[in-house]
């Protein structure tokens, strides 16, 4: 073997170890966040802990800044003021461009209109963040990952030539969702999955969340407004209010406290049809 | 530093057994694949070993065993979910699209883009048939134009592109005159230099350059407004109303354009015999009142003719287009920016086209 392919894996091997995330209990730890745009405060003292391996569901009323905390973890929006830790690395701190490919390549990221590249096909773009990370797959590698990845969302075979205009909704948000998966990530952002999908196939993408998240041990940071996706798939809920979390548990414990917000959501109709749904539903 | 991907094998009667050590993951794989390929058959995947195995790793040892027929061992209950999600087939999964030889290809796109022309044709035919139909229904139900929208677009069409049309035609006279002079002065003829600017701009250049600005500034803007409005269902929404669209878009734009274009080509006409006349002036000592008076002899009213009745078709070509174009957006905003561009495109295209034949008519006419 040639000394440069060995000076390569060697550095790939660094770059894995420079983020462990199996060492970590708590995946992202976020103190006194606050997030600003001119005079409009978004987050304010905000405080959340995601533990590894947990599907934590983040909900909220419209405006309360959501997306805004997603887009500040993932480092796409730099916060006016607090600390966000993900598996012990902040971004803000990390001034070497080297060392935050090494913590990025740990999440993956599903946008809520998928975001897929549009020039590229369903499986050129779940390649796309394996050929940034890892020059030197092969691409027959490169061609079976994106295959079986498509095979794991639920895809049908045809799909992985397919441009992203060729695809119904539901067969966008599920080719992101490939995407964000490419990498094997330890951690999984989902922005507003059941978004714009009918009842079925939202149902059905919350089993394949579920489920993939228990094959491949993941640690998932779900925003979402359904209350079905809330009951199905989340271990534990965040509600953002108040331009804080004003409480995070399971939805049992959440439905204990008497904050009106949370009692509102929870308990008006459509929380009732959601809870009565789900009954029977494993948890986990 | 944590264990890298490794393994490690020992040569069997029935082929090699593989002991995998480390971690089988994405960013510890290292040269594992292309070691495991060089590997004579393999018999046995021995998985106990490992300390973690992510999707890929998984995937490796799942096509190890559909290629080698090996069975494996050891597998720790995360890596055995993780082989059972992935041991379906996956042959039938598709990633590229298939692939013809380069000339099959090339033929294709050729007969492809041939009939897309064919068919964009008759149906900007189609479609101006249809505005004519309207336009007869809206006449024989008595109602009105829409004049006030037409003038808002006399406005955004007309007036608004006084100034760069203005420019264009004059630099452009200026530089006829000059070029015209460089080639004349060789003969002793410059002074047929006013000869060449004042037929070639009322005849041909004044209007040609106007519309290929109208149907760049305003074909253009036709499109990608109607367009817009196809993607936000507003036409749907005009249509349930029972407001036709044809009479409240389309026919106001084409309109404008069809009675703005006589004016504007006009204007940018005179505006080249002004940079044609300044040049001349000076850069061939001819006084302006010399420059007048000969173009009064050597242009014939015939040229003016041909501008007003070539200017109307001209004005009609680019509402049409613009207009059809903006119409046949289905579904998403990128088709909003390719309407847009081939309204322009098939605008000017259809322009120079229909101005030659206007060219030779006039000539078998004998309105030289």
């Amino acid at each position: 073997m040639s000394e440069e392919i060995e000076q390569e894996i060697k550095e790939e091997l660094a770059a894995a170890d420079a983020v462990r995330p199996e060492k970590f209990e708590t995946a992202i730890c976020i103190r006194g966040l606050k997030n600003q745009f001119g005079d409009a405060v978004v987050h304010e003292d905000l405080d959340l802990d995601v533990r590894s391996g947990e599907i934590l569901g983040v909900v909220g009323g419209s405006g309360t800044g959501k997306s805004v905390l997603m887009r500040s973890i993932i480092g796409l929006q730099t916060p006016t003021a607090g600390e966000i830790e993900v598996y012990g690395k902040t971004l803000d701190t990390i001034a070497d461009e080297e060392e935050s490919r090494d913590l990025r390549r740990r999440w993956g990221v599903m946008f809520q209109g998928g975001a897929l590249f549009s020039t590229l096909s369903v499986a050129e773009n779940i390649q796309v963040p394996l050929r940034e990370y890892y020059p030197r797959l092969d691409q027959r590698l490169l061609d079976e990952i994106a295959a079986y990845k498509v095979a794991m969302v639920g895809l049908p075979p045809d799909a992985g030539p397919k441009y992203p205009a060729e695809l119904s909704g539901g067969m966008v948000k599920r080719a992101g969702l490939a995407r964000a998966l490419a990498l094997d990530p330890a951690l999984l952002f989902l922005d507003e999955p059941t978004a714009g999908l009918d009842p079925i196939g939202a149902a059905k993408f919350d089993e394949l969340i579920r489920e993939l998240a228990d094959t491949m041990g993941l640690t998932v940071f779900l925003i979402t407004h359904d209350l079905d996706s809330l009951y199905a798939t989340c271990d534990r809920v965040a509600v953002l209010a108040e331009k804080k979390v004003i409480a995070v548990g399971t939805i049992p414990e959440l439905l204990a406290t008497e904050h009106p917000w949370i009692q509102d959501y929870f308990n008006g109709p459509r929380g009732r049809a959601a809870a009565s749904g789900n009954q029977t539903a494993k948890p986990r | 530093m944590v264990a890298r991907a490794d393994f490690e094998h020992s040569d069997c009667a029935d082929g090699a057994e593989v002991r995998f050590t480390g971690r089988l993951t994405l960013a510890r794989l290292g040269d594992v694949p292309a070691r495991l390929d060089a590997l004579g058959p393999i018999a046995t995947l021995d998985l106990s070993a490992l300390e973690r195995i992510d999707t890929v790793g998984a995937w490796i040892v799942t096509r190890t065993v559909n290629e080698h027929g090996a069975k494996v061992v050891g597998a720790s209950e995360e890596a055995q979910r993780l082989l059972d999600a992935l041991a379906s087939d996956k042959s039938e999964y598709r990633v590229h699209r298939d692939r013809r030889p380069a000339w099959a290809r090339m033929l294709e796109q050729v007969g492809t883009a041939s009939v897309a022309i064919w068919h964009e044709l008759l149906g900007i035919v189609g479609f101006f048939g249809a505005m004519i139909v309207a336009l007869g229904t809206q006449i024989r139900a008595r109602r009105r134009l829409r004049w006030n929208a037409v003038v808002t677009r006399f406005q955004t069409v007309g007036v608004d592109a006084l100034p760069i049309i203005g420019l264009m035609s004059f630099l452009i006279g200026i530089v006829i005159a000059q070029q015209g002079a460089v080639q004349l002065e060789q003969f002793g003829l410059e002074v047929f230099t006013i000869n060449l600017v004042g037929r070639a701009s009322i005849r041909e250049l004044g209007l040609l350059m106007t519309a290929i600005m109208v149907a760049g500034r305003s074909g253009s803007a036709f499109a990608a407004q109607i367009g817009t409005m196809k993607l936000t269902e507003e036409i749907d929404a005009m249509r349930t109303i029972g407001v036709s669209p044809m009479e409240a878009i389309v026919l106001p734009r084409v309109a404008a354009s069809t009675i703005t274009m006589p004016l504007l080509g006009f204007y940018a006409s005179l505006c080249a015999i002004a940079g044609g006349g300044a040049f001349v002036w000076i850069g061939l000592d001819i006084p302006p009142l010399t420059y007048i008076q000969r173009l009064r002899e050597i242009i014939p009213m015939t040229d003016f003719y041909i501008m007003l009745i070539k200017a109307p078709v001209f004005g009609i070509l680019i509402g049409v287009t613009g207009c059809y174009e903006g119409m046949q957006v289905r579904q998403n905003a990128e088709e909003v920016g390719q309407r847009t561009t081939s309204a322009v495109v098939a605008a000017i295209f259809l322009v120079i086209v229909l101005d030659a034949m206007f060219a030779v008519f006039f000539s078998s006419l004998g309105w030289n």
